[in-house]
């Protein structure tokens, strides 16, 4: 059963195409990621989604009913936003109830999902404090368990953890997660921190100029990308992309680029045909650099990144920059000539002209 | 086990920081009590103050003196007999045409103006603001457009329309007349006020209050107005003090039976026959300008705090 539906979506600002003609289906107990850079128009999918913004043509379905011209607290969703939203004049009580109490829930209602909710978010000794008095963490827990109290069967976040510091952030993020698993409930998440997408959903859609451009599990979005765009925005260090040319080898095609040529045996897709003009890209780990004149290829070090566990090596290759990751300890420095593996059934290539995956 | 060669760097560093240890400046630097800053900045300060502070000086000195002794000529001068019969004669007994009942029968219309004026004007406008800034409807630009431009209208072009509008509707020289104008008057520069306190609000904020099933009302009164309070004293300010300072109206939509406070200090104060009682005049004067005065020292922190809390985003 579909839990959120979301047909032809389209919303116009005067001329401007926000959204156009956007398709979605939201699985019962899904969690989606709509990731993307900022203004692609994922918030404002949120929003519409949450009926905070009149759309302009489409429909939107919420457990099969048509929610399109509902408002926003019929629809059944509960939501939390990136700067918390509490109201700032009530408790960390007042924000939970208030919602329950414009619904006219009875007393003793209001109480038990509100211990129940601050149980599961653990801000049992924060209910009688105001907002102010209490962390960037604490508050955004109340955010999400104001949300929680609605007992709803829709969560959606907007971009949540956002104004949270690194180590706050990846606390929560786990929370969330776990949140998930113990709700089941179907939650939507708007992010442009592609770990936070990567780590928390079973599917990531990234948007680009109002368009979803590939909705897929985040194993396929990182290993096969549907083009160069979702190529480099997932992916951190990025992924490398190699300019070159298809010919015609001995048993399978070659990508050429200057005076290198590596074989595309094993490629994970369809093996272009010779003398199309394509991009090659290479994550990071799956180049292996060697001692010089033991790799297939040849490149120069150009400068050594170390990350602690691991270390970003930057090439010359063909004389285009090509990264790598290497162990800690590889020793290799500026000017150093190396060698190189490609692992190609890990690759991607990409047709120059459409930009799509081959 | 730190390595050897490493220990002997860092004791090297200490020796290094020990050598500066004790040459030139150390701490905070030194401030003289008599820079050229400071003379500058005192001296302007303290003559400004002297200049506003010297006729409110005057005024009260001359309204606690007795009129042989002002005909005496030293204005500055403090009183050599305290007396505080003119400020009785200006509050209880002075006359304006036919009345003598004081300044006291301006005050209380000047407070039945005040009151009604001020709360209605307020709240209307604060609606207003609050629909313009968090309820974008078709149009709502224009209309906030047109109710601005209301602020750079000169209030003498419309004294006469709205006379004519007020003898239609049956409220000139009433009460109720002045106060429906003051309401109308002050509604631009306070939508203005309000719309922006409102648009600084975050707007995520109205959003979950949606999500939380919170109508246009609801939104208003439990929400926004809770934290509207700062620019609610801003507005009460203002109001009360343009209301209460205001002649050209209340001379114009008034009858001398309930004519506000400054404009029977203007009567007392023009009157031409007898002798000029320039203590009794003092003291009117000074008496009329108490409310605004009181009502500034009272807020005037809360003053500038919401003023500039609404300055940051417009």
């Amino acid at each position: 059963m579909s839990s959120i539906v979301v047909k032809d979506l389209t919303l116009t600002y005067g001329s401007v195409n926000v959204l156009n003609k956007l398709n979605i289906d939201v699985a019962e107990g899904e969690f989606i990621v709509l990731l993307g850079p900022s203004g692609c128009g994922k918030s404002t999918l949120l929003n519409c989604i949450a009926g905070l913004l009149d759309i302009t043509d489409g429909q939107i379905f919420i457990k099969d009913k048509n929610v399109t011209w509902e408002e926003p607290k019929d629809r059944g969703i509960g939501m939390v936003f990136q700067s918390y939203a509490l109201y700032p004049q009530m408790s960390v009580r007042g924000n939970l109830s208030f919602g329950l109490k414009n619904a006219g829930l009875p007393k003793p209602e209001i109480e038990t999902r509100i211990a129940r909710a601050a149980k599961i978010l653990q801000i049992e000794p924060l209910l009688d404090r105001k907002p102010a008095a209490l962390s960037g963490g604490q508050r955004q827990r109340v955010a999400i368990a104001r949300a929680l109290v609605r007992d709803v069967d829709v969560f959606l976040f907007d971009e949540p953890l956002s104004n949270l510091d690194a180590k706050l952030r990846s606390e929560l993020r786990v929370e969330i997660k776990r949140l998930h698993q113990n709700l089941e409930n179907t939650m939507v998440y708007v992010t442009h921190d592609q770990i936070e997408a990567l780590t928390l959903a079973d599917r990531i859609a990234v948007m680009r100029g109002g368009i979803i451009q590939q909705l897929a599990d985040p194993k396929t979005i990182y290993n096969k990308p549907a083009n160069l765009f979702v190529a480099g925005f997932i992916g951190s260090p990025a992924m490398t992309m190699l300019k070159g040319r298809i010919e015609p080898g001995g048993d399978v095609p070659v990508f050429r680029s200057g005076d290198a040529a590596v074989p595309l045996a094993g490629y994970d897709g369809h093996a272009p045909a010779p003398g199309r003009e394509v991009i090659l890209g290479v994550r990071p780990e799956h180049v292996t650099v060697r001692p010089a004149g033991v790799g297939a290829h040849a490149a120069r070090v150009d400068l050594d990144e170390p990350m602690g566990s691991d270390s970003l090596v930057w090439l010359t290759f063909a004389g285009q920059p090509l990264s790598a990751r290497a162990a800690a300890d590889h020793g290799w420095r500026h000017g150093d000539a190396v060698g190189l593996d490609f692992d190609v059934s890990k690759a991607s290539i990409f047709d120059q002209a459409s930009e799509q995956r081959l | 086990m730190a390595d050897p060669s490493t220990l002997a760097a860092a004791v090297a560093a200490d020796t290094a920081i020990e050598a500066h240890a004790h040459a030139g400046p150390r701490g905070a630097r030194p401030r003289l009590a008599f820079s050229r800053r400071n003379v500058f900045l005192y001296g302007t300060l303290i003559v400004v103050a002297l200049y506003y502070l010297l006729p409110l000086y005057i005024m009260v000195v001359t309204s606690l003196k007795g009129m042989p002794e002002i005909r005496m000529g030293n204005i500055f001068a403090p009183p050599v007999e305290i007396t505080f019969e003119p400020w009785v004669k200006a509050w209880a007994t002075a006359c304006t045409g036919l009345n003598c009942d004081g300044l006291s029968r301006g005050f209380w219309n000047s407070v039945r103006i005040t009151v009604p004026s001020v709360v209605l004007s307020i709240a209307i406008a604060s609606v207003n603001g609050y629909a313009l800034s968090n309820w974008r409807f078709r149009g709502s630009e224009t209309f906030f457009t047109i109710l601005i431009f209301g602020a750079f209208i000169p209030y003498q072009v419309m004294l006469y329309p709205v006379v004519i509008i007020l003898r239609e509707i049956g409220l000139y020289g009433t009460l109720w007349g002045l106060i429906v104008v003051h309401t109308i008057f002050g509604m631009p520069i306070l939508t203005l006020l309000f719309r922006n306190y409102f648009a600084s609000i975050p707007e995520e904020l109205f959003k979950a209050a949606r999500v939380d099933g919170a109508g246009f009302w609801g939104i208003y009164f439990k929400i926004m107005l809770p934290m509207a309070l700062p620019i609610f004293v801003v507005a009460i300010i203002l109001q009360v003090t343009g209301i209460w300072n205001d002649f050209l109206f209340g001379v114009v939509y008034t009858r001398p039976d309930t004519y506000p406070m400054t404009v029977q200090l203007n009567n007392i104060v023009n009157s031409v026959q007898g002798v000029k009682e320039y203590n009794v005049n003092m003291a009117a004067t000074i008496l009329t300008g108490l409310v605004p005065l009181a009502i500034y020292f009272i807020s005037g922190k809360l003053f500038v705090r919401g003023i500039a809390a609404g300055a940051v985003k417009g």
